[in-house]
């Protein structure tokens, strides 16, 4: 007899909401929201289109056994030091110029090797997960970290879906191509160390397929900032912060390995895996330690960013060095 | 004749005052910001701490390298005599931007210093280009000039090499944005090219005269 012991915060079957009203839950918010901002807006004679009247809306959500406890980096912070080189390339751009980055209406394609390819509507893609707060470790390949509690789902729910074919052995990312709107994607390439947009990532299937591996939406309880990729980005923390796309338009199943910006412009200084590795340096700088954001000392980097427990597994027997 | 000559070669009354205290500004304006007034230094702010006082330092040192080109260019001697005060504020700019990094960046973990001085060539770079500042604001006392005779001239030619290793240095650590330290490098290189250019047309004037019919 299977006997059912539940956990004290668990909640009973009568106090769960309806399925019908929680999948309902983003239509009703758009509408009162979307009403009020266009109610207030109108009278100025704006209009406010739907995404950007979204933001700012609370996100419900459950947590999640893969957060770490750690102390949490400031939504200030998170939202006010960035790298989003479309915005250019100062860290505090992508807030000074969030609103070049224009997400209604936004379309996500998944196609390539896949039976299920789609187009869908953002609000679409989102709306048949439920979301899960996942406070993790983000470590960037400059040498500084933060501690972020993102909102999202896993991405291996997407592949799912779509159904890869056998021959799909890896998941390529493209993010938004809007140089009239992004200053960032006017630079000169040579400005920029020769970036070329859009923006491009990519995951070998077994990592797009862990657990670990998530799309976020959100950021603490809000749906996510422009400056941290809204309206939907990747989220890889055993990797350095750049494998993890922001603002994500197409995803699609390749055979080969699919090409990545900041490989494809420095080859011999960013690689395809990118797993947080001490001791792998980047060529001009060390990775031996980092400056958590908030603290004075820097501190020792870990292996996979901490995550070697859940994530070394899929890399036995390959030479992470040359791999990098 | 000597005497004469030095007292024209004298900066208008407290320009060389005015000059000093106008180099300082930056550094109080870095400082005030560590003390959180002014905006602060932002989210990362050991991070903003050295690259406000890396950028100043190499602003200083090309300030420092214009006094030459600047006499030559306006004919006025005098300026020639902010030449050291200049050098060594520029060697101030430099010593505090590396102290920040030993202090506060790596807060004297001699195991990443090290770490940071054999591994890590833009460090390396840094690091050589303020050795090379010590020894000629060690050297830049008159006793030094007169004892070191002709050598002091070939050793402070060792300040262009600093300048070099300096626009290195922050070329292998940028990441995505060239602009700025491609600005710094275009000006180092007028400001030695002017030197080259006007040495060789000095001497060809000089070759001219001598060489000219009577």
């Amino acid at each position: 007899m299977l006997i059912r012991t539940r956990h004290r915060s668990e909640c009973s079957h009568s106090e769960v909401t309806p399925r019908e009203v929680y999948a309902r839950r983003r239509e009703f918010l758009r509408t009162s929201i979307g009403l009020g901002a266009g109610l207030a807006l109108g009278g100025l004679g704006m209009s406010a289109p739907a995404a950007a009247a979204l933001r700012g809306y609370e996100l419900e959500f459950e947590p999640s056994d893969f957060s770490t406890d750690e102390s949490k980096t400031s939504l200030d912070e998170i939202t006010s030091y960035n790298n989003f080189f479309e915005m250019g390339p100062g860290k505090s751009d992508p807030k000074t110029y969030a609103d070049q980055l224009k997400t209604d209406p936004w379309t996500i394609t998944v196609d390539g090797l896949c039976e299920n390819p789609g187009e869908y509507a953002v609000e679409d893609f989102i709306n048949p997960w439920s979301l899960e707060e996942r406070i993790y470790r983000m470590r960037c390949v400059e040498g500084w970290s933060m501690v972020i509690p993102w909102i999202g789902f896993e991405l291996n729910r997407i592949i799912e879906k779509a159904a890869p074919r056998g021959d799909a052995r890896y998941v390529a990312f493209e993010s938004i191509y809007d140089p009239d709107n992004l200053r960032g994607q006017r630079r000169r390439p040579r400005a920029s160390g020769g970036l070329e947009w859009p923006y491009t990532e990519g995951l070998r299937m077994d990592e797009a397929m862990h657990p670990l591996t998530i799309l976020a939406v959100g950021l603490y309880d809000e749906v996510l900032p422009n400056q941290n990729g809204a309206p939907i980005r990747l989220v890889v923390p055993w990797k350095y912060g750049f494998k993890s796309i922001k603002s994500i338009q197409h995803i699609r199943f390749v055979e080969a390995q699919p090409p990545t910006l900041w490989n494809q412009a420095q080859p011999d200084e960013y690689g395809f895996y990118s797993n947080v590795n001490p001791d792998v340096d980047h060529p001009r700088w060390s990775q031996r330690t980092e400056r958590r954001i908030g603290e004075f000392r820097r501190r020792r980097t870990e292996m996979f960013n901490g995550y070697g427990d859940e994530v070394a597994s899929l890399y036995d027997g390959m030479d992470l060095r040359e791999h990098f | 004749m000597t005497a004469s000559r030095r007292q024209r070669a004298q900066p208008p009354r407290g320009v060389w005052t005015a000059v000093l205290l106008l180099s300082l500004v930056p550094a109080i304006w870095i400082g005030m910001r560590a003390l959180g007034l002014l905006g602060g230094l932002g989210v990362n702010p050991i991070e903003k701490l050295l690259e406000l006082s890396g950028t100043h330092a190499m602003i200083a040192l090309l300030i420092a390298l214009s006094v030459t080109p600047l006499r030559q260019m306006t004919g006025l001697a005098w300026i020639v005599r902010l030449r050291r005060m200049l050098g060594l504020v520029a060697f101030g700019y430099v010593t505090a931007h590396a102290l920040i990094w030993l202090g506060v960046d790596l807060f004297f973990d001699w195991e990443l210093v090290l770490y940071d001085l054999t591994e890590r060539p833009f460090v390396m770079v840094g690091f050589a280009a303020w050795l090379i500042l010590l020894v000629l604001a060690v050297t830049s006392t008159n006793a030094a000039q007169r004892w070191l005779k002709k050598k002091w001239v070939l050793l402070h030619r060792g300040v262009y090499v600093a300048g070099v290793l300096a626009v290195l240095h922050f070329l292998w650590l940028a990441r995505a944005d060239y602009a700025e330290v491609a600005l710094y490098a275009a000006i180092l290189a007028f400001l030695l090219g002017w030197r080259v250019v006007y040495r060789w047309q000095t001497r060809r004037r000089i070759h001219a005269r001598r060489h000219a019919p009577a």
